[in-house]
This record gives C-alpha cells, structure tokens and sequence, in this order.
C-alpha cells in the first residue's frame, strides 16, 4: 500500500483555471519523491494540496490507506498531523525565539508535556547544528540557519511524510550546503519526503524518484537515472538540459 | 484686543464655567474612547468575518465589504443626521450623545477594521500557511502568530485615526451634543471673546490628543520591541 496516493486530481485558485489537472501519483513508504518543472508549473500548489492547504476540486487523495476528505475538519486535523511542511522563506514565526518556534505546535496544539518537548527540540536542533541558537530571534539567523529551525520544527510534529518547498531557493550559494546536508540526514533516516528542488545533483543523489511537472501535470516519473540519463518525455529533456547548462 | 481679553478672564474662569468647560471635554473624551474603543472590537470582529472561507459563509463576506466600503465613504456629519432619523423614524427616543455614539461607532467599525485588515496582510502568506499547516486553528494562528506581528503596523494609523476623531466629534456639536466645540460656542454667543472662548477649546484638544499621541508612541514601541517569549 502506498504512503501517499493520488488520483486523478485537479486544483485551481480562481473557478475554471485549473493549476493541477489529472495528477496521479504513488509515493511508497520511505520513498523519496523529487518534483521537478519550470517555474509556474505547479509544484507548490502540489505541496499545498498534500498539506491540506488548498482542497481541490476533484480527484482523491489516500494518506496510509484513509482517504482525505478535504472538507472535513476532522480529516483535514489528522493529515496536517501527518504531515509537515517547509517553505522557501518566511517560515518561522517572526515573533518567537528559535526555542519557542519548535515548541509551540506540540505544546500548544498538541498539548504535549512542555519538558518533553523542549527535550526533543533540543535534540533535533542539535541534530540540525543550531544546539547554541535556542535564543535567537529568526532576524538574527542567517536564511540558512533559518531554514534549519524551519526543518528541527517541522520534525517535532514528528511527521511521517515531510514536504520541503525548495527550501534552498532563497539563500545564497554558500549556505545551500549545511541546509541540504540537513535533508540527507533525514533522507537516510528513511523517512517519507516530496521535494521541490532546482539543487539537480542534491535531486539526484537523494531521490529514490523524479516526476517531471509542466502546465500542471506531471509528464514523466521515474528513477533519478531515467530522468536525467534517458528521458522519455521532449519536455524533460529540454529541462534538464537547460537546468544542467545552468 | 488684550486688553479686553485679560479684563474677562477673571469673568470667563469662573468656578461655573470651569466645570462647563471640563464636562464638556469629558463628553469629547467619552465620545472618542468609547466610540474607538467598540469601534477597535467590532473593527476586529469584522476582519475576523471577512477572513471566512466557503460558501456558506459568502453573504456574511458580502454584508461586511458593503458595509465597510459604504460607510468610510460617507461624511460623519450626515450619518449623524442619517442615525437621527432613522431612530426618530423608528420611534426610538435616543439622547443626542447616544446618536453621536452609535455614528461613531458606525464609522470607526469601518475604519478600524481597514486599519486592522491592513495590518494582517502585511504579515506574509507563509506565516499564515505554516501555522494552518501546523493545525494552528484560526484563534490560536492571530493569537500566537499574526497579532504579535500585525501590531506595530496597525497602532500607528489606529492612533493617527483616533486623534483625528477626536476632532471629529466636534461635529456632534452640530446636533447639540455638548462638547467641547459646542460649549465654547455657546460662551461665545454670551458675549466672551472668541479668542478666549475658541482658544481654551482649542488647548483643551490638545490636553486630549496630545497624551493619545503619546500612548499610542509608548505602546507602539513597547509591542513592536518585545517579542513573545
Ligand atoms: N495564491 C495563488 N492565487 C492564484 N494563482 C496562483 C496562486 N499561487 C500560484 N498560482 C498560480 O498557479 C500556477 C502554479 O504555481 P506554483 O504551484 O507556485 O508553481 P511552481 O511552484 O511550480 O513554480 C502559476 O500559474 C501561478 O501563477
Ligand atoms: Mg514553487
């Protein structure tokens, strides 16, 4: 059974302009899935309809065998519960310490015990090499120290499928490194993940699948091999080999 | 002119005219307190409704944009009028401080929810949609994430609007409300100088707006600096 399925799906923003049509897509358990494309093509509006942010209008969707009914707040609380999501900036809450942008959602959304929480997101910004930043305020960071709590944070939801929104986009070229080291971490971990990423050689080494997304669709999936090496599809040849040529 | 303005001050400042003067200033004050202050709670309440989704919730989105977009537009003088008549079409009997109040705080629900809407959306998409997508439920994303930051944007047109109400009540004089402006007509019509007359009105204003001006600075500087911990 697949982690996550979806069928058939289509989403707009306004009536009768559909940004996501006919997407059909299995992500098995531990799989990790890159969306590639232009710009424009659809990706985000992906990750926002997974998350639960945009229901769309029509299709199915099926997280660990329950079916989402994107109308149902019940439905809707329980995938939010499983799962997370990091955008490319303006991810933290501006008002809050790094400590308290962990904390607060198991605190007090999910009325967890304060002392374990504060445990486990003082481990997993350990795990993300800001154990000395509990304190600081988000515009004291550097993006990509940002975009690391972005990630500690939406571990302590403790997700089973974490979506990350090109997360490396905004930040300057020396600082997309110590972020996606952070991902392959993760990545080893065994953890379900979509990535929106242009990082083709990050794509590439941790993808355990590509799918390929124009004008709202997905054209093409397969191995990082398939993809890059031997594309099937004209529109994925033309964008890879413009991505490599960079 | 002098002359004659320091041979009425002891005349004008007596122990009578004081307390008019200072009822009357307290009647301004009232007018704008209360008026700002329902006007800042219903201005919320209505961002609060505009910010619902679905379409069971489209004539509730309807009603408060037309409600909004009608009454910014219209003169404080003629919704005064406009309320006067409409409780006298009624058959209600309200005082004239009563219409003054309720015009006020017709019109100030309108600005101030604009203020406020403005405020939220200044706060980036992405603060909204992480704390959705952390099942933040719509109290808890204004009360943890996006009043704390929306703050400093709203207190400073909300207060440069308050003090620009204060002046406005001064209409209410039209009606025969007795503030500020009304009363110092009425000592003027008893034969005082306009100077002494308009003049004690015109520090009296700024004995009100002046410390306004001043707590919206402190407070403003307090909410925008000190972050939650
Ligand atoms: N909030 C929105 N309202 C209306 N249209 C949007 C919105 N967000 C994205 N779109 C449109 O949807 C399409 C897909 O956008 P997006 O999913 O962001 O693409 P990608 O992430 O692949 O760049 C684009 O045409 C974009 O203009
Ligand atoms: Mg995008």
């Amino acid at each position: 059974m697949p982690h996550l399925e979806i069928a058939d799906l289509s989403a707009s923003y306004e009536k009768g302009v559909d940004v996501l049509s006919g997407i059909d897509l299995q992500v098995e358990r531990g799989e990790i899935l890159s969306l590639i494309g232009p710009s424009g093509s659809g990706k985000s509006t992906l990750l926002r309809v997974i998350v639960g942010l945009l229901p769309p209008d029509s299709g199915r969707m099926v997280v660990d065998g329950t079916p989402v009914n994107f109308h149902d707040k019940r439905s809707l609380r329980d995938l939010r519960g499983r799962c997370a999501i990091v955008f490319q900036q303006y991810n933290l809450f501006q008002n809050m310490n790094v400590m308290r942008n962990v904390t607060i959602a198991p605190t007090k959304i999910k009325k967890r015990a304060a002392a374990s929480v504060r445990a486990e997101a003082e481990a997993l910004l350990e795990k993300v090499g800001l154990g000395d930043k509990h304190d600081a305020y988000p515009d004291e960071l550097s993006g990509g120290q940002q975009q690391r709590v972005a990630i500690a944070r939406a571990l302590a939801l403790k997700p089973e499928i974490l979506l990350l929104d090109e997360v490396t986009s905004a930040l300057d070229p020396e600082l997309v490194n110590e972020v996606l080291d952070a991902v392959r971490v993760l990545a080893g971990e065994g953890m379900t993940m979509v990535v929106v990423s242009h990082e083709m050689g990050f794509v590439r080494e941790v993808s355990t699948r590509v799918a390929m997304m124009d004008e709202g669709r997905i054209v093409e999936t397969g191995t990082p091999e398939e993809i890059f090496d031997r594309p099937s599809a004209g529109r994925t040849r033309d964008f890879v080999a413009k991505i490599l040529r960079g | 002119m002098i002359e004659r303005i320091v041979d009425e001050i002891p005349r004008f400042f007596t122990w009578y005219n004081t307390i008019f003067f200072l009822q009357a200033m307290g009647v301004t004050l009232a007018l704008t307190l209360i008026g700002c202050g329902l006007g800042s709670i219903f201005g919320f309440a209505l961002v609060y409704g505009r910010q619902t989704r679905g379409r069971l919730f489209t004539p509730v989105r309807v009603l408060i944009v037309g409600y909004v977009e009608i009454f910014r537009r219209i003169p404080f003088l003629v919704l005064l009028f406009i309320v006067l008549f409409t409780t006298e079409g009624f058959g209600v009997r309200v005082s004239f401080f009563g219409i003054a109040l309720i015009a006020i705080c017709v019109i100030s629900t309108a600005y101030i929810s604009e203020i406020i809407r403005a405020g939220f959306e200044a706060i980036h998409r992405n603060q909204w949609d992480a704390a959705e997508a952390m099942n933040f439920g719509r109290v808890a994303t204004l009360r943890y994430v996006i009043m704390p930051q929306a703050w400093k944007v709203i207190l400073p047109p909300a207060f440069a609007y308050f003090v620009m109400f204060i002046k406005d009540t001064a209409l209410a004089s039209q009606m025969g409300v007795l503030e500020l402006t009304r009363v110092a007509k009425i000592f003027n019509d008893r034969g005082y100088s306009a100077f002494l007359t308009f003049g004690t009105c015109l520090l009296l204003y700024f004995i009100l707006s002046y410390p306004l001006t001043r707590f919206g600075q402190r407070l403003e500087r307090r909410l925008a600096s000190s972050r939650n911990r």
